[in-house]
């Protein structure tokens, strides 16, 4: 089976606007087109997602049931652990059910843009109810307008709380809001002065939220004063400022270098990005259009583009689910891989999110990804132990640690795998596999996962190949 | 399912990673081993944010006692350095340590607009950031950078925990992440990773990346497991994760290895509630492990080329708070041990109870400067190019 171009372009677009291929794409993806493909992604994404709700009863009465945040005050030591405990344990629900999901929809393209959004407007707060909050308007804006999506999240709950706007009044404005929404979300540093920030701050002034999560203007707290916030001079207010951020050419400038690097390359092309940031601003921050300009684009699909983007934690270990598909037993198992391997989702390491790239490369990180294959597939143990977080664990012993699983149990479906590559000849599989799974230049040398491969039956060695070619460092890259 | 470990991985004989590593390595191999005798940091962090005004107890302070009722240790209590400040009980060997020269104590460490967030201070502490930039490397990781530039071998600074932390992640260097040496010898030791290493022609530059990394950890686990063999210490360390850690980084401190910087975790710190048992547990282990640790060091004659520094990412608050625990602060003390230091016992003044910033501790020494004095006082490196800017050296080295 030779390499065909036009496989290992779709494989491309699979992988970088979706979470990878499975077995039952193998077989069509040698003569669809990258537009037709394309098409299908865009279409399969249009629909509205569903909402995640997996805040327990527990919490849920207890929010619906509180008329105002001051009788948040009047609870007891106890009952707020508690409160606490069950918010930890329904974050990793959260967790678990989004990892599903990218698994698992035909919407791939839209989580992926969602698994975006969630890194650019990393938050962590402990609340399941405004983290799921988050999440939903990040989900119903991924491929939607950046205008909208900006507005929502700098109104959500979660995101005030965590940038302390909720502090932030006249009498004693907090700038952590407003700065970070200059610095992180829109124009990115150096294209404003101190003043400015000062001067967003005082606009934001009494932007916040109650128990239920939601948005609050609390007027009292509001400065009405006369603000210059980037050369313009007025009583703005906090949309306003995020008008203003959008009017700036350098907020497209900023966002669209952020989707580059993450979807195409780390290294910028500046040609490419000026294109594209300059019809990003024209289509009014359109986010589809961008990305189509982006995936329906040659350039896109060129050598230097192709197998040289180092997944993430979570895209590498979606993206083995999605082509072995399997039941775990103890599914909480893909918390501690995350922890491991550096990115647990709604856990992002500060509010810039992750750096990516080769920062999530090291040699234990990079050992343990070469292990979860054999570990998923109950070839291998799994003896690591994560860092405690003190953020979820209080001090608490045990409260978040698991104990060490050892042996991953797994259920694995190998049907659909076995049907895509069964109709090749025995002599062409592990080309063909190792053509499905790597998108590197380099590959690695046949003989020695043919070596190690086992040869008993045609079954078996389609499966133990599969194993060993995504157990190379080549398997890390997309 | 049906494969087996076996069918797939085969354990591999003796055979050392160096026959494996790809050509275009090789000549890397045996650069800048650093002789024995050299000078080594061990840097103990205390996660979680220890309370450091029950560590060391200004034992004449009324404030101190009226801010916490409860939780204030008497000057009965106390281990006594001073007539004004006493050690946690917990800690006798640190006392022992005190008076013998070999402890020195930083009070009111920080640095400016301090956030009370764990992972956020904690990652200011490791990157040495101010607390308004993010940076993606730690302040160890680029000293390895500094120091390392082409080494074969990122073994110069070793962290014992099975994830490596921020702290010693560079730009173009990384510690490695050991907890057990046979362990990651074992895992390293497959040989079809060793076969795919060796097979690997120099191709593109991502890809050279990662079999770089794979290449250094592989041959790293046999050099790593075969120094930790060389010592055993005769000395019984207590049975428990810190001792365990440190009896580690004792045998490969004793060995032959070019490793600086020895890194290890201690936690968890956070003790909003029932404070006393929680740090009194974690310090009879620290305090259990460290001396059996100075003890082995001293019998080998390497104590003065040792120091150990503690640290935590944030103090706690003066005042109690309802549930006989103290809530997030800001400055804190250090621990700096060694055989060698120059200056010694408490090092400069306790932190000053009457004058608060909304209850939290201002900080008179930032833990910057502590960072510049060890790397250029005690690991020979350019601390300004490493931290960014020139930081004030102290003399306690």
């Amino acid at each position: 089976m030779p390499a065909s171009g036009n496989q290992l372009k779709n494989q491309h677009l699979l992988w970088r606007a979706a979470f990878g291929p499975m077995p039952q794409n193998v077989n069509e993806l040698a003569d669809i087109s990258q537009k037709d493909l394309y098409g299908v992604l865009v279409k399969k994404s249009s629909r509205n997602p569903e909402e995640f709700n997996v805040a327990s009863n527990l919490f849920d009465g207890f929010i619906k049931g509180v008329q105002d945040i001051t009788m948040l005050q009047k609870l007891t030591q106890d009952q707020r652990k508690m409160l606490r405990q069950q918010s930890v344990n329904d974050l990793k629900n959260l967790n678990l059910a989004w990892l599903n999901e990218m698994i698992n929809t035909d919407a791939q393209l839209r989580e992926k843009m969602s698994l975006f959004w969630h890194g650019h407007f990393a938050c962590r707060v402990i609340n399941i109810y405004f983290h799921q909050q988050l999440l939903n308007i990040i989900r119903e804006n991924a491929l939607g307008n950046f205008g909208d999506l900006l507005r929502e999240v700098s109104k959500s709950a979660a995101m005030l709380s965590f940038l302390n706007n909720q502090q932030n009044r006249k009498q004693h404005p907090n700038e952590n809001f407003a700065r970070e929404v200059m610095e992180l979300f829109t124009m990115g540093r150096g294209n404003y002065t101190e003043e400015d920030v000062k001067e967003g701050a005082r606009a934001f002034t009494g932007w916040g939220f109650n128990i239920h999560g939601d948005f609050v203007k609390r007027p009292f707290a509001h400065d009405n004063g006369i603000k210059t916030f980037l050369g313009r001079t007025g009583n703005f207010d906090g949309d306003d400022i995020i008008n203003i951020l959008l009017a700036q050419e350098q907020t497209a400038r900023f966002i669209t270098q952020k989707i580059y690097k993450y979807f195409v390359n780390d290294t910028i092309d500046n040609e490419k990005l000026n294109w594209l940031s300059k019809r990003f601003y024209q289509n009014n921050y359109d986010i589809q259009k961008l990305m189509a300009d982006i995936f329906l684009n040659d350039w896109f699909y060129q050598q230097k583009n192709m197998g040289t983007h180092i997944k993430s934690p979570v895209e590498l270990l979606v993206g083995i689910r999605r082509f072995i598909p399997m039941e775990l037993d103890k599914p909480e198992v893909q918390l501690l891989f995350q922890r491991a391997l550096g990115q647990i989702l709604f856990y992002p390491p500060n509010v810039a999110g992750w750096p990516g790239g080769r920062n999530w490369i090291d040699s234990s990180s990079l050992m343990l990804r070469l292990r979860i294959p054999q570990i998923l597939a109950n070839a291998d143990e799994f003896v690591i132990r994560p860092k405690d977080d003190d953020d979820t664990m209080m001090g608490m012993e045990g409260v978040e640690r698991m104990e060490r699983p050892g042996q991953v149990n797994s259920t694995v479906n190998w049907d659909e795998v076995i049907k895509a590559f069964g109709e090749t000849p025995w002599e062409n599989l592990q080309l063909h596999i190792s053509n499905v799974l790597l998108q590197t230049e380099s590959k690695v040398d046949p003989a020695i996962p043919d070596k190690y491969a086992d040869k008993q039956s045609k079954e078996n060695y389609i499966k133990t190949t599969i194993v060993e070619l995504m157990s190379t460092p080549e398997y890390q890259l997309c | 399912m049906l494969l087996k470990r076996k069918e797939f991985l085969k354990i591999s004989s003796l055979a050392t990673a160096s026959v494996f590593m790809p050509k275009f390595l090789k000549a890397f191999e045996t650069k800048n081993i650093v002789p024995p005798g050299n000078r080594v940091l061990v840097v103990l962090q205390m996660s979680g944010g220890n309370d450091g005004l029950n560590t060391v107890i200004p034992v004449r302070n009324d404030i101190y006692y009226g801010a916490r009722p409860r939780l204030g240790i008497t000057k009965d209590q106390a281990l006594l350095l001073t007539d004004e400040v006493g050690i946690n009980p917990a800690l006798p060997a640190f006392k022992e340590l005190f008076d013998s020269g070999s402890l020195g104590i930083m009070n009111g460490v920080g640095y400016p607009n301090p956030d009370r967030s764990h992972f956020r201070s904690m990652d200011i502490w490791q990157t040495a950031s101010d607390s308004n930039r993010f940076v993606y490397t730690g302040w160890l990781g680029r000293y390895l950078d500094a120091q390392c530039d082409g080494c074969g071998k990122p073994t110069q600074a070793l962290e014992v925990d099975d994830v490596l932390s921020l702290a010693l992640k560079g730009e173009n260097n990384k510690g490695i992440a050991v907890k057990d040496p046979k362990r990651l010898y074992n895992t390293s030791n497959e040989k079809f990773f060793k076969e795919i290493n060796a097979a690997h022609r120099q191709e593109d530059e991502v890809v050279d990346y990662l079999y770089k990394i794979m290449s250094e950890t592989l041959s790293s686990a046999d050099y790593i497991f075969q120094q930790s063999r060389l010592h055993q210490s005769s000395l019984i360390y207590p049975a428990t994760e810190l001792g365990r850690n440190l009896k580690t980084i004792a045998s490969l401190i004793m060995s032959d290895i070019n490793t600086k910087v020895y890194y290890v975790s201690l936690g968890s710190f956070d003790t909003h509630v029932n404070q006393e048992n929680q740090q009194k547990r974690l310090f009879t282990e620290m305090n259990d492990a460290v001396s059996v640790f100075v003890k082995d060091l001293k019998n080998n004659n390497r104590f003065q080329d040792v120091v150990i520094m503690t640290f935590s990412e944030f103090g706690r608050r003066v005042a109690q708070n309802a549930s006989g625990g103290t809530d997030h602060g800001t400055a804190n003390n250090m621990f700096l041990i060694s055989g060698g230091l120059r200056q010694k016992g408490l090092l400069n003044a306790m932190p000053d109870l009457a004058d608060l910033d909304e209850g939290d501790l201002k900080y008179s020494v930032d833990f910057k400067s502590v960072y510049a004095t060890i790397l250029r006082q005690w690991l020979d490196a350019e601390d300004v190019s490493i931290l960014g800017k020139k930081y004030d050296y102290l003399n306690f080295i």
